[in-house]
């Protein structure tokens, strides 16, 4: 006599199909938005859709392949860099920002291969390093004019209206992709790899995870995540100045939402931009005391609370609204063994 | 600038760069821990010394006498407070955390300075333009031979220290094996905290000669981090002594950048620590076995 | 009272529950030997004895004296002194730093560093060089001399006879009979059951992390051990239900 299983593995729950539902509908909305939406709250939300973006490729290096990144303005920059440069060739804007996310991702394969090797803080100062010689060589084109900048002239060719529209839908489909490249990469062999390898390399090495192929590809992605990025910031504002695109405060934002929204969590990344997009909305203005609150937040996140909100409320109440894990059902646990959880869940 | 001027210079801005390398990397040798705020907190070191010549108008090199011993008790609250905690949570917190404490000091140091750039040189009579005239149009700047002299000194102190004082044995020890440490009786948190204070001293010291040799603003700590970094990694981890080959090789490629182009300056120092980062990861792989087995037969 | 108290000791190592409500006792001047397959939690009661990890329940005294939540230095200052599995010498330091650096527990006595040479005589000419170039009766010679500096009332030895060639395990032990005859307590574990046997006054056989067998070393028979050793005497039990 066969009986049931004792155990089952389930990919979708309940509530992550619902939430799946949700999300959907979000996006058909979103995407209606220029249509019911005023100027200034798309103005607002492309900027948000910026962030997440911003988080979701942070995430993807630190949170699943534990390499810690202070220099992903290297590749924010490039972004706006080679979007102006495309730009000064010829190319039609839109198409030189996509266009220069892919040559960053090409730029992005040499630098890999000095600074993959590196663990660590060396990682995360390695990859300070590469911003800054990137910024240096950017600044020896002439057309870049040191730290006046450059602006996107081509973009002139659009009315405001239309600008505004198009930079919107861009940068809402570009987070979609992210989120949904993150979403099936997770799901599939790369996303166990990638988080073995970050949880311990050489055990990963070990039963044969492939670690460098693994850790280059999460860093590609991430790179041309970033330049995008740049890209579509450069389209918001307009104007490029190395100095600014260039900046460690890129990092101190991604590492803040990264951390207060939850670390090596899907939903972590875009519950950390809305809160910082909410704060710089309040606070933006307050000069230097609002990056003291990023700075100090962060760190007190790192002490006391490592595991950001969305990893505080994943453990304590074992919700899991999207369906990167697995979960473990476990029928008739004995009672004798002290912990009454049904379920044990993996991420 | 003469050619031997600028190998001259280059070699003694070595000097500085060792000063600066040599706290992150024992920081990293005995608690396995990048201290990211570790240029921030030199700049932090420098201000206090500011002050005290500004304000109270003290020699700073007489200030030290005040500020060490408070960076060395910023090292302990440092450690205690910060690092020890972090590093519960894995290997990659730390990174975050003194992250998030850059940042928060540069702002800070900000909003109670300004931006308005600094030096201590006007402290010290000329000490900062007397140079030594080594004939033949070659000069080196009287402040350069010091930097270098006190990192001599401080490597040498430090490297004496390890070597023949109990605490000394202690960090090397916990440096190597931090668990089994505690079975021979040695507190490895009093050992930790002793480590980041010594290294936040080496930390003021470099501040001090940071403020001496050029202006520094509230966010002159990124490049400071930076090139300790690379004067470390450059030398190789593991000797104090390699850390002034760094240093030194990190100088010359500066200035010699420097003398080529006026943007060489940071770009030659950048070029050849990736350099030397890609070079370790070949040599120390296949090629140097490579070529131990052809030449000796090993 | 005794030496070393241990009462419903649990130790977790990881998810794994390593170390089950084990009790027992040691007296002043005895030598108990544990043993007992791979994985049986030998080495994490040991450990846990020394510090190294934290019993979830129970509790541990020294001569009456709780130090069941003591961090591990302090244990070594009250007198507990553990020559870990597989030595950890600090490979970097000489022979007689790694001697020198046991002093930091600050205990007074008999044990110093020449005293450690005479003991250990095969370790006079390699005073000053670096642990990791010795061989391994010289390191397991060593890692016992570490300990000892700490002038220890109760000593763990944990596997010294791993990893050594014939030779080597017969000269560790020399010295082991010789600490012994000397008055030391000693708690070790060992894998080779005739050493054992030889040099203990009791024994005590763990399984699954519990003892299973305890008794004198004299009347305890080769059967009841080898039975405790592989559980068959549970299997048995088993069977008769």
């Amino acid at each position: 006599m066969t009986a049931d299983p004792p155990i089952s593995i389930q990919r979708w729950t309940n509530l992550s199909i619902g939430v799946a539902i949700v999300v959907a509908v979000l996006f058909v909305l979103l995407a209606a938005g220029p249509a019911f939406l005023s100027e200034n709250i798309l103005d607002r939300l492309t900027v948000l859709f910026i962030y997440v973006c911003l988080a979701v490729m942070w995430n993807a290096l630190a949170g699943y392949g534990g390499m810690i990144s202070a220099g992903q303005q290297a590749f924010f920059g490039l972004g706006g860099y080679l979007a102006i440069r495309l730009s000064e060739w010829g190319v039609e804007p839109y198409l030189a920002l996509v266009l220069a996310a892919l040559l960053a991702g090409v730029f992005s394969l040499p630098i890999s291969a000095i600074v993959l090797r590196l663990r660590g803080g060396e990682f995360a100062i390695g990859m300070w390093v590469i911003a800054e010689v990137v910024r240096l060589l950017v600044n020896l084109d002439p057309i870049i004019q040191g730290d006046t900048g450059r602006s996107l002239i081509a973009l002139a060719s659009f009315d405001a209206a239309q600008r505004r529209d198009i930079t919107y839908w861009m940068t809402l489909a570009s987070m979609s992709i992210m989120l949904a490249v993150i979403f099936v990469m997770l799901r599939s062999r790369l996303g166990s790899s990638i988080q073995a390898i970050r949880d311990n390399e050489e055990a990963a090495a070990s039963v044969g995870v492939r670690v460098s192929v693994t850790k280059r590809i999460i860093f590609v992605t991430a790179a041309i995540g970033c330049a995008l990025a740049g890209g579509l910031w450069l389209a918001t504002f307009t104007t490029f100045q190395p100095r600014s695109f260039f900046g460690i405060q890129w990092s101190a934002y991604m590492i803040f939402m990264v951390l207060v929204g939850g670390i090596g969590r899907f939903e972590g990344p875009i519950l950390g931009a809305v809160i910082f997009f909410l704060i710089e909305l309040w606070f933006g203005t307050a000069g230097v005391w609002y990056l003291i609150v990023l700075g100090l937040t962060a760190l007190l996140f790192s002490l006391f609370l490592p595991g950001g909100i969305w990893g505080y409320v994943e453990d304590r109440f074992h919700v899991l609204l999207l369906p990167v894990g697995y979960r473990v059902r476990m029928r008739g646990l004995a009672a004798s063994n002290g912990d009454s959880r049904q379920s044990v869940s993996a991420n | 600038m003469s050619f031997i001027t600028a190998l001259l210079e280059g070699v003694l801005l070595g000097g500085y760069y060792a000063m600066i390398a040599c706290g992150l990397s024992f920081m990293f040798g005995v608690m396995r821990i990048i201290n990211l705020a570790h240029g921030s907190l030199a700049v932090v070191a420098a201000f206090g010394l500011w002050i005290i010549a500004d304000r109270f108008e003290y020699d700073p090199f007489l200030a030290l006498i005040v500020v060490l011993p408070v960076m060395a008790g910023l090292g302990w609250l440092l450690q205690r407070g910060i690092l020890e905690r972090s590093a519960r949570s894995g290997e990659l917190i730390p990174i975050l955390s003194t992250f998030g404490l850059a940042i928060v000091i540069e702002n800070v140091l900000f909003e109670c300075f300004g931006a308005d750039i600094r030096s201590l040189a006007p402290y010290v009579g000329s000490l900062a333009y007397d140079s030594f005239d080594l004939g033949g149009g070659s000069y080196i700047g009287e402040l350069a031979v010091l930097t270098f002299a006190a990192a001599i000194l401080l490597l040498g102190g430090l490297q004496l220290f390890l070597t023949y004082t109990p605490l000394g044995r202690q960090i090397r020890a916990t440096a190597e094996d931090p668990d089994t440490v505690e079975l021979v009786g040695v507190n490895s948190r009093f050992v930790n905290a002793v480590a980041a204070s010594i290294a936040l001293v080496t930390v003021g010291l470099a501040g001090l000669f940071l403020a001496l040799r050029t202006n520094f603003d509230p966010y002159s700590g990124s490049l400071q981090l930076i090139f300790g970094f690379e004067a470390g990694v450059i030398g190789g981890t593991g000797s104090l002594w390699g850390t002034l080959a760094g240093g030194i090789i990190l100088g010359l490629a500066q200035t010699l950048g420097a003398h080529i182009h006026p943007q060489g300056f940071l770009l030659a120092g950048h070029g050849v620590f990736l350099l030397v980062l890609v070079g370790r990861l070949y040599i120390s792989r296949h090629a140097f076995r490579g070529f131990l087995k052809a030449r000796f037969g090993w | 009272m005794s030496l070393l108290s241990i009462s419903a000791l649990d130790i977790r190592h990881g998810l794994l529950q390593a170390v089950r409500e084990v009790s027992f006792q040691v007296e002043q001047g005895e030598t108990v030997a544990l043993i007992g397959a791979n994985g049986a939690g030998k080495t994490t009661l040991l450990r846990g004895i020394a510090g190294s990890h934290r019993p979830s329940n129970g509790q541990i005294r020294l001569d009456g004296t709780d130090i069941t939540r003591m961090p591990t230095y302090q244990r070594v200052a009250m007198g507990i002194a553990l020559v870990p599995e597989g030595r950890r010498l600090f490979a970097a330091m000489t022979v007689e730093e790694n001697l020198q650096i046991a002093r930091a527990s600050g205990r007074k006595g008999e044990w110093t560093v020449d005293r450690v040479m005479e003991t250990f005589p095969m370790l006079k000419p390699r005073r000053n060089a670096r642990c990791g170039t010795l061989s391994g009766g010289e390191q397991q010679a060593t890692a016992i001399g570490r300990a000892l500096m700490t002038n220890p009332r109760l000593l763990l030895l944990d596997e010294v006879s791993l990893g050594l060639s014939p030779l080597a395990v017969n000269l560790v032990y020399k010295s082991v009979e010789a600490l012994i005859a000397s008055g030391a307590t000693i708690l070790l574990v060992e894998q080779d059951l005739n050493r054992a046997l030889k040099v203990a006054n009791r024994v005590m056989c763990m399984l699954e992390g519990k003892i299973v067998v305890e008794g004198n070393a004299g009347t305890l028979t080769r059967e009841q051990i080898t039975d405790a050793y592989f559980g068959h005497q549970k299997r048995g039990q088993a069977e008769q239900t």
